[in-house]
């Protein structure tokens, strides 16, 4: 298997990302919380990415703050895949009324921008991280259900299928055992743009005030935090926002080669 | 009837049953959740008599169809109600707002689409080759970053570093024309780069398709030039696909102004919006979450309904 170098560069990058969100507390210089300088200084050796509008280490907080963006966005993308899929392979597999009720209901919360529907919601539930990852999974298992409807119904129709019901298998035995494999591919490919569509949905929560909330920081919270330096010149906030473009890129060079091969293999459609 | 009507009347219908249902969405999605809009008000700490007050005053012990219409008659006859924290009218207070975002979306999208239909011609012209490539690779990195970030980058290089615009929107109203115009350069920059790279990406898909035809051969073998054939023969068959394109990247601008306003402070529905869902203003938030919805479904009914006008076979039926 060739990796070609778009991709080889994705994938160690996200690999890096993804270490450093696992090794936090043997790789932050310093702890979470700890005021360890003066507001804002310059990178040095010894803060390598200087201090944040407080005086903590910036590199520190952009380490412990990657892994809550990391986390909650694998949460979330895994929470919107067993949904959707579930049910969108149901819908496939069920036909008539169920795909009908369930397709309409998706067609309504897609009628909504993803953004304004977290906001409205979240304006009356407690802000926590366990509400934000319901919610954002809920809302994006939407779009994860159309992919995993349309794949399923191509697959529904084959022979193998319609052996299995033959033979007396129930719908869970023919949504597990023969959908599912035939599937994969293609919605290995979508998790890693749902991935990458949490990461930026959850900082820009956080950015705006209404994800992670203080004294925790993710991505998108320490580029609030330290948006007031961007006047003075100090370029505190760009960092994590970097951060955040270079790890939606990554994952994106990585989801795209894999489309590709899976869709060369099966000629044209994945 | 001609069969053009019927769909363009079929869609329509389809657009407002789906804004009913929207404004269910919205509505449930205060309203049902667990979550206990008084409480959420007053905190955790307010004693049972100021809980019963506050719902009493919400109107919060109506049945919810009850509420829901009222709500909906109202909103339908341009009353939105009162700001929970501040007692302002919503609608008086919208007004200006939803303009000043109209003002700054309207420019965005007054210079990203003739920007990203040439840079798509281009990109088509020489598929393969350098430019397309460079295009490319430069639409699929904006694509990637998120809104703040560009923000904060173009904050930082125009306003901070080399002093050409204000960091800061502020427009007001009796603002002479042009002062607007510098005010909101920075946020108009951003909104371009977020919708340019996709708008480019699927024009260019568009156009490509179209010039694998026969008919764009043929005119190939006939001694053409590449700019003319574009123009045209390949234009014309692409415009419907284009159109579409446009359309859904204007409702993306919508949801994307919202960050962006945040960013640099500018008095509009996003900003708006962002503050009281902070504040746990549910009647504005809901009227916000109306109005983005309406935009967004009317402009995806607005793409469909052109959709079917430049079907040549649905406009000259046999």
């Amino acid at each position: 298997m060739r990796i070609p170098p778009s991709a080889a560069i994705g994938l160690i990058i996200t690999i890096t990302y993804f270490l450093a969100a696992i090794l936090a507390d043997w790789l932050a210089p310093y702890d979470y919380f700890e005021i360890v300088g003066e507001v804002w200084e310059p990178s040095s050796s010894q803060f390598l990415l200087g201090t944040d509008s407080i005086g903590r280490d910036l590199l520190s907080r952009m380490i412990y703050g990657g892994r809550i963006t990391i986390f909650v966005a694998t949460a979330a993308t895994i929470l919107a895949f067993v949904t959707g899929a579930l049910l969108g392979f149901t819908a496939a597999v069920a036909g008539g009324w169920v795909d009908q009720v369930l397709s309409r209901m998706v067609d309504l919360i897609m009628s909504i921008p993803a953004l304004i529907f977290a906001l409205v919601v979240l304006s009356v539930m407690p802000v926590t991280m366990p509400v934000l990852i319901l919610v954002m999974g809920l809302i994006e298992s939407t779009r994860v259900f159309r992919l995993s409807r349309a794949v399923a119904a191509d697959i529904v129709v084959m022979d193998y299928v319609e052996a299995a019901r033959l033979r007396g298998e129930g719908s869970v035995y023919v949504i597990f055992r023969e959908i599912l494999p035939n599937s994969l591919s293609p919605l290995v490919a979508e998790a890693g743009l749902r991935f990458i569509f949490m990461v930026l949905f959850i900082s820009t929560l956080s950015f705006l005030g209404l994800g992670v909330q203080p004294p925790l920081a993710d991505w998108g919270g320490i580029v609030k935090e330290n948006k007031e330096g961007i006047v003075y010149g100090i370029p505190a906030a760009l960092y994590p926002a970097v951060a955040i473009a270079t790890l939606a890129i990554s994952v994106n060079l990585v989801a795209d080669w894999i489309l590709n091969r899976t869709s060369s293999l099966k000629g044209g459609r994945g | 009837m001609h069969p053009i009507v019927k769909y363009v009347a079929q869609r329509i219908l389809l657009g407002l049953v789906l804004l009913f249902a929207a404004s269910i969405m919205i509505f449930a999605g205060t309203q049902i959740l667990p979550g206990d809009v008084a409480q959420s008000i007053l905190g955790q700490s307010a004693t049972e008599q100021a809980l019963a007050n506050l719902r009493a005053e919400l109107g919060l012990n109506e049945p919810l169809v009850t509420r829901y219409l009222d709500w909906l008659t109202a909103a339908l006859h341009g009353d939105l109600g009162t700001a929970l924290t501040n007692g302002q009218d919503i609608a008086t207070s919208m007004g200006q707002r939803l303009g000043n975002t109209l003002f700054l979306a309207g420019w965005a999208a007054l210079i990203a689409v003739p920007l990203a239909i040439l840079l798509g011609l281009i990109a088509v012209r020489y598929a393969g080759k350098w430019p397309d490539k460079l295009i490319s690779a430069v639409t699929l990195t904006t694509v990637s970053i998120p809104e703040f970030l560009l923000g904060y980058i173009v904050m930082f290089y125009f306003a901070v570093q080399w002093r050409l615009f204000p960091s800061v929107s502020t427009v007001y109203e009796g603002m002479p024309f042009l002062d607007k115009l510098n005010a909101i350069a920075l946020p108009v920059m951003v909104l371009v780069m977020v919708v340019l790279g996709h708008m480019m990406r699927m024009t260019r898909a568009a156009i490509l398709n179209v010039m694998q035809s026969a008919y764009i051969e043929t005119a190939e073998l006939k001694g053409l030039r590449p700019f003319t054939i574009i123009r045209k023969h390949a234009m014309p068959n692409a415009i419907a696909p284009i159109v579409n394109v446009v359309m859904l990247n204007l409702a993306y601008l919508v949801v994307g102004v919202v960050v962006v306003e945040v960013v640099f402070v500018y008095p509009g529905m996003g900003q708006y919006l962002v503050d009281h869902v902070a504040k746990r203003d549910v009647p504005v938030v809901q009227a916000c979450g109306l109005v983005f919805a309406a935009v967004y479904i009317g402009l995806n009914m607005l793409a469909d309904v052109i959709a079917i006008l430049a079907n040549p076979r649905l406009r000259h039926p046999k």
